[in-house]
């Protein structure tokens, strides 16, 4: 890896978990430049690298009530387009949160979150199904997140060390 | 009734981390960064397979020296990373921790009288366990103008007749102080000139910062006088598993495996199954966990700069030992003052040898929030002693 690449890699690696961290410091832990991290990063939000920033949340422990739901989907491939264009379809829908492409028994993964259960199996019966490429739509209701992107939610862990050894 | 205690053991010094650890154990919500073990836990992988071991009733005794497997995985560990060629079957013992490394290495060596040259700042067992094995220890005070390296200089100076073995503890718990290949290369000569043993406590090895750690048993003429101690419990945040190993000339490693045999048979069997796992497929672990530590180092030092705080920069293990002789005080009672007005627990130089009187030994085994939080506290601390 050259001198850039290192440094591209450090960052992300660092950025993927903590999204808020302060540049100044991030440059002092891994002993280069605040200016040249400012610049990889903002190279790599224009190349696409760097999609975004977003918040982890826990939405089982505000009173919102969120429903997430994934979706097996089934569809025909279209002539020459494969399955860009189903797929965009469904990804332009503001309910999805992810759409992917599968290997194995079925073709799209979508994931989407609503307020209530009548709420997604609506979306899936009236707009999903209703899509002339799409053969078949076996929907999962998950009923707890335990670990998201790396972060566990199930629970957080004390520090059990003893305060003082040698 | 008579008096049941031996005196050598009546007239042991206590460690002076207990005499610390008492005072902080009574305070609350304090933070602690006077911990010498990880703040990693073990890699599940690694967890998985001690736990698959315990599933498989694999719960009987190894053979003294330890699993084969486990031995050969050390020394095709030992000779990719430090370049040091063991015999799986004769050179290598498989030992409870490091500690128990040292205690049957000085046992096996020692004849009453038998000088050992301890260098210091260092780990606290050294000394009990040269004079508990009938040796006299010898202390070699470090400095902090060299940067608490080992000079060829410093260590001629203590050797007499009677000296018998050189501990060499680098990277170092408590400085970080690490010893490069031109460090080694000054005191092989003294060494073979003398011709020292030399234990080298090696077990903060994976944790060097600055250039892959060199070990002195790969030095020309140097394996066959070197006692090689490592473990799992710094690189692989292993400590409670209690795994250690000793490697070196087969005469030595014959004597240390009949005291271990005798007074602990083998080390525990689901540890050596784990280890087995941690040394053939963690080694993405370790990278990962010191490049964690780095960025913390580079933070602490980062941070003493700014507040004018003077240290040393250490590139090993996972402590900075930065020196408060500014303030007036003596280690103890900066320790206990920053303890009691700050709620920050730092280890007192002087637990690790008189010579670490003026210093503090800070540990970064703590993730970079609970640093910063600790950082700011020490800032007043020391703003507050300058007014």
């Amino acid at each position: 890896m050259n001198e850039i690449t290192e440094l591209r890699m450090k960052i992300l690696k660092a950025i993927e978990h903590d999204g808020r961290v302060n540049l100044g410091e991030l440059a002092i832990r891994l002993g280069v430049d605040e200016t040249d991290v400012a610049n990889e990063m903002a190279d790599m939000e224009k190349e696409g690298v760097i999609c975004g920033y977003q918040t982890l949340i826990d939405w089982d422990k505000t009173d919102t009530q969120i429903v997430t739901a994934l979706i097996e989907v089934r569809v025909t491939p279209q002539r020459g387009q494969g399955f860009d264009v189903i797929a965009e379809r469904i990804y332009k829908y503001s309910e999805v949160d992810s759409v992917y492409l599968i290997s194995g028994g079925f073709d799209l993964m979508v994931i989407m979150e609503g307020r209530t259960l009548k709420e997604v199996s609506s979306f899936v019966t009236d707009k999903l199904s209703a899509l002339d490429s799409v053969l078949s739509c076996a929907t999962h209701f998950i009923m707890r997140k335990y670990k998201v992107n790396g972060t566990i939610l199930a629970k957080k862990y004390e520090d059990e060390r003893m305060l003082i050894t040698p | 009734m008579r008096d049941p205690i031996a005196k050598k053991v009546a007239d042991m010094k206590p460690s002076g981390i207990r005499k610390f650890f008492d005072i902080v154990s009574e305070m609350k919500d304090a933070i602690s960064l006077g911990v010498g073990e990880p703040d990693f836990d073990t890699p599940w992988h690694i967890r998985d397979e001690g736990i698959y071991s315990l599933e498989k009733g694999r719960t009987f005794y190894t053979s003294n020296s330890g699993l084969m497997e486990l031995r050969r995985e050390i020394c095709s560990y030992t000779g990719r990373h430090y370049n040091v060629r063991y015999d799986a079957a004769k050179e290598v013992l498989i030992t409870v921790g490091g500690s128990e490394a040292i205690d049957i290495g000085l046992r096996a060596m020692l004849e009453p009288g038998d000088e050992v040259i301890i260098p210091q700042p260092s780990y606290v067992s050294y000394e009990p366990c040269a004079v508990m094995a009938g040796g006299v220890p010898v202390i070699v005070n470090l400095k902090e103008e060299n940067e608490f390296r080992l000079t060829a200089e410093e260590l001629e100076a203590v050797i007499t007749p009677k000296t018998k073995v050189l501990i060499l503890p680098f990277p170092n718990n408590p400085t970080g102080a690490i010893m490069e290949r031109e460090d080694l290369e000054a005191i092989r000569e003294v060494i073979l000139k003398h011709d020292l043993i030399v234990m080298s406590d090696e077990i903060y090895a994976e944790l060097s910062y600055k250039e892959e750690h060199v070990s002195i048993a790969s030095l020309p003429g140097m394996k066959e006088r070197t006692i090689l101690i490592n473990g799992f419990s710094k690189a692989f945040a292993m400590t409670g598993w209690r795994l250690g190993y000793a490697c070196g000339p087969e005469n030595i490693i014959s004597q240390m495996t009949k005291i271990h045999q005798y007074c602990i048979m083998c080390a525990p069997t689901n540890s050596q199954y784990a280890a087995i796992e941690a040394l053939k497929h963690g080694d993405r672990d370790v990278e990962e966990m010191r490049e964690a530590y780095n960025e913390r180092r580079r933070f602490l030092m980062h941070e003493f700069k700014r507040i004018g705080l003077k240290c040393f920069e250490p590139y090993g293990a996972f402590y900075v030992f930065p020196s408060i002789k500014e303030f007036g005080m003596t280690s103890d009672e900066f320790a206990v003052k920053l303890l009691e007005s700050k709620k920050v627990a730092g280890v007192p130089g002087t637990a690790f040898g008189d010579c670490g009187e003026g210093f503090l030994r800070i540990s970064y085994a703590y993730s970079i929030e609970n640093l910063k939080i600790a950082l700011e506290r020490i800032e007043e601390f020391i703003t507050e002693l300058r007014a």
